[in-house]
């Protein structure tokens, strides 16, 4: 809603587990550049920016924002910090759409950022406030309940989460960017990787990066350049703590899909939508959020995995860039599904383009899989 | 930069806790739970189109402080909902943004903050750049003297500034009960004991409502008539330090200078911020300044911005002023200043 959108450039660092040639700031510095070139522009032309990252603990650094201003290009500029746990990414890009679709300026920078070389985020995902012991180890810990009543519920064989896992891995290979590239994988070299928390192998989750994604954001007169047209946006939050709250589908992500296709006008997202960027950081929430999402019917998604349907030559591709299980900085990996959502429209996403592609479809969730950001963006002027 | 978005948005209900120097055995959730429950009361609002909050991490030394903070929201069903970790008072500028889109009527807008938990001049090194300046454990105090050394402000100028605040903080229910400052006990020179502001715990919500709905809400409402806000470089050296030049540009940009003020609310942790934000923000001496006791006399970090807001916005809600002026901040040495203009 609100005056029109445009994504008008996209920068993405090299994924990777450690970037010891740059800084916090020289990592989205890079990013940042990337996208404004991408956009013919320099930051001169920018009117604010918006950062959003996970939580300040995973690199030590409290409200990095202030200190990344420099950067940045901010100096004299609003600049906006968003944080939403897991979401955060996509969450960051909405803020940034926000401030065009509100009239209030023409051009904003969004960036997302985590270095996790420089931090321990296992250990800050395990750490509870003082008030309870926490009873899981990291994001996998908390999660595999979650997929296992999936299986129970669904009926789904055990090796739809290996079916996953190798097709993001063999998408990575396409992609210049990716963390993870494994010539030669297989199910069987998932299947021998070690249990970590049952179901989720080894291979089944994200790895840890370094890296930083960023856009550049347009209101439709400042448009520079292949824009991709934003025609619908969506945030949805419910509680943590709730009794009867469905964690293996829940109603937030229901309800912020319902939203955005509202939005953009899609009664049949698997139809209409041509291609999907969305957070799978543990290969089994494919066939979770291709429910939740509206992609199949309840205890069908695992079927659409299974047919190939989800695979860069299927009919619904879905993260045909690797996804997060091939690169996760953590709070960047929800901005990389909205801006690799963007590149597929503007045709600009190389090697793993989706051929013909005019709707796609960007996705975030986070915490307890309670908080979720979407955008649906298009080669066409809404 | 275009000129602001027009949609009328207006502040229709504000509340605060009762602050407390010292952990009174609450949790954020708790915290938050009653000022959530007296701005539905007053707005009659059980629901908001959207919903903004601000926080940080680092008070409670443990990741994602706000998502058990969202629990004290009874958000069921879902809603749409976003955070900043940053004062709650850009959590209003955020709610702002987005009531401007026009399909949504009203905001919900919290930010909470105990300092209780841990040391707030230890925890806020942690926010300077990690690789030259948070090694040399440049602490908030240190940080702030070496400001009030550049502005060189009168002694007396500043002790009159503490005194003010403490006082008017004494008349405020909200505000904690600090004696007048007494003796020359130095924090960091030129700081003394008496300037630094109160640990704090404490929690403030602001409902915003666009056009007709504010009117229906409120009999009074405080219409939000300019909001901005600039960021200025990270590194001390590259500014000039006895002055505000953010504070001044997001002053200019949300039209301070177009009407008289009558009341300001500035965000000045230490008595000579006050006088930098004076001078930024062009204030003559007509306009009262911080009549709530400021963060002088109550600092829940995280909420002590939109506080400011609040406060400034109660004014017109209460029929007393008709201009009131908001100011809050973030980073190192006032690095990054919101201005909020609010007419009845």
């Amino acid at each position: 809603m609100g005056n029109r959108c445009a994504v008008i450039g996209v920068g993405q660092t090299h994924y990777t587990t450690r970037r010891r040639d740059v800084s916090i700031a020289g990592l989205v510095r890079e990013a940042a550049l990337r996208a404004l070139e991408d956009a013919g522009l320099t930051f001169k032309d920018i009117d604010a920016v918006v950062i959003g990252k996970a939580p300040d603990l995973f690199e030590g650094v409290m409200m990095p924002e202030a200190y990344l201003a420099d950067a940045l290009g901010a100096a004299g500029k609003p600049m906006m910090r968003v944080h939403t746990a897991g979401s955060v990414g996509g969450s960051t890009a909405l803020v940034g759409a926000s401030l065009v679709q509100g009239g209030v300026h023409d051009r904003v920078l969004v960036v997302a950022f985590e270095k996790q070389s420089e931090s321990n985020a296992t250990w800050a995902l395990s750490t509870h406030l003082p008030f309870n012991s926490s009873l899981v180890v990291g994001a996998g810990g908390y999660f595999a309940p979650h997929i296992r009543e999936y299986m129970r519920r669904s009926g789904a064989p055990d090796h739809i989460g290996t079916i996953v896992a190798v097709k993001d891995r063999l998408n990575a290979l396409k992609n210049p960017y990716a963390h993870l590239k494994i010539p030669g994988i297989d199910q069987k070299m998932v299947e021998s990787t070690p249990m970590l928390w049952e179901p989720i192998r080894y291979l089944e989750t994200c790895p840890s990066s370094d890296g930083a994604c960023a856009m550049v954001l347009s209101s439709e007169s400042a448009v520079t350049g292949t824009p991709a047209w934003v025609h619908g946006t969506a945030m949805r939050s419910e509680p943590i703590f709730r009794a009867g709250r469905d964690t293996v589908s829940p109603q937030a992500g229901k309800d912020c899909a319902a939203d955005v296709y509202r939005q953009a006008g899609i009664a049949d997202p698997r139809r209409q939508i041509d291609v999907a960027e969305t957070y799978v950081p543990f290969s089994w929430y494919e066939p979770m959020w291709l429910e939740n999402l509206g992609f199949a019917a309840e205890g069908e998604g695992w079927k659409l995995t299974e047919s190939g349907a989800t695979a860069l030559d299927g009919d619904i591709p879905w993260n045909a860039s690797g996804g997060v299980l091939s690169s996760n900085p953590i709070g960047a990996s929800g901005l990389i599904r909205f801006a690799e959502a963007a590149l597929q429209v503007r045709g600009m996403a190389g090697e793993h383009q989706v051929d013909g592609a005019r709707t796609a479809l960007g996705h975030a969730y986070g915490g307890g899989a309670q908080f979720f950001a979407m955008w649906i963006v298009g080669r066409e002027k809404p | 930069m275009r000129a602001l978005a027009t949609r009328e948005v207006a502040i229709v209900a504000f509340a605060q806790t009762r602050h407390t120097p010292h952990d009174t055995g609450l949790t954020e959730p708790e915290l938050i739970l009653p000022v959530i429950n007296e701005v539905k009361r007053r707005t009659g609002l059980e629901r908001f189109g959207f919903t903004c909050s601000g926080s940080c991490d680092y008070l409670a030394g443990a990741p994602f402080s706000f998502v058990s903070a969202l629990d004290a929201l009874g958000a069921w069903p879902p809603i749409s909902e976003s955070h900043v970790e940053m004062d709650g008072a850009w959590a209003l500028y955020e709610a702002w943004v987005r009531l401007q889109h026009g399909d949504v009527d009203s905001a919900l807008v919290y930010g909470f903050g105990k300092s209780s938990l841990g040391d707030l001049r230890t925890i806020m090194t942690l926010q300077l750049d990690p690789y030259y300046l948070a090694p040399l454990g440049l602490d908030q105090l240190s940080y702030a003297a070496l400001q009030a050394a550049a502005v060189g402000a009168d002694r007396k100028e500043l002790d009159e500034i503490v005194r003010r605040s403490r006082a008017d903080g004494r008349a405020n229910p909200y505000a904690l009960d600090l004696p007048d400052p007494e003796g020359e006990d130095l924090a960091v020179q030129p700081l003394k004991q008496t300037d630094v502001p109160p640990s704090t715990d404490g929690a403030a919500a602001i409902v915003l409502a666009a056009g007709d709905l504010a009117r229906e809400l409120s009999e009074s409402p405080a219409f939000v008539r300019g909001i901005a806000h600039r960021i200025e470089p990270h590194y001390l050296g590259m500014r000039h330090l006895a002055r505000s030049v953010s504070a001044a540009d997001a002053a200019r940009a949300a039209g301070v200078g177009k009407g008289p003020v009558e009341v300001a609310e500035l965000h000045a942790q230490f008595p000579h911020e006050e006088i930098i934000l004076r001078e930024a923000l062009e204030l003559t001496g007509d306009t009262v300044i911080n009549p709530s006791g400021g963060p002088l006399a109550a600092n829940p970090v995280m909420a002590t911005g939109l506080i400011r807001i609040g406060e400034a916005a109660q004014r017109i809600l209460d029929g007393q002023a008709r201009r009131t002026v908001a100011h809050a901040a973030g980073g190192p040495c006032l690095q990054h200043n919101l201005v909020t203009v609010l007419e009845a």
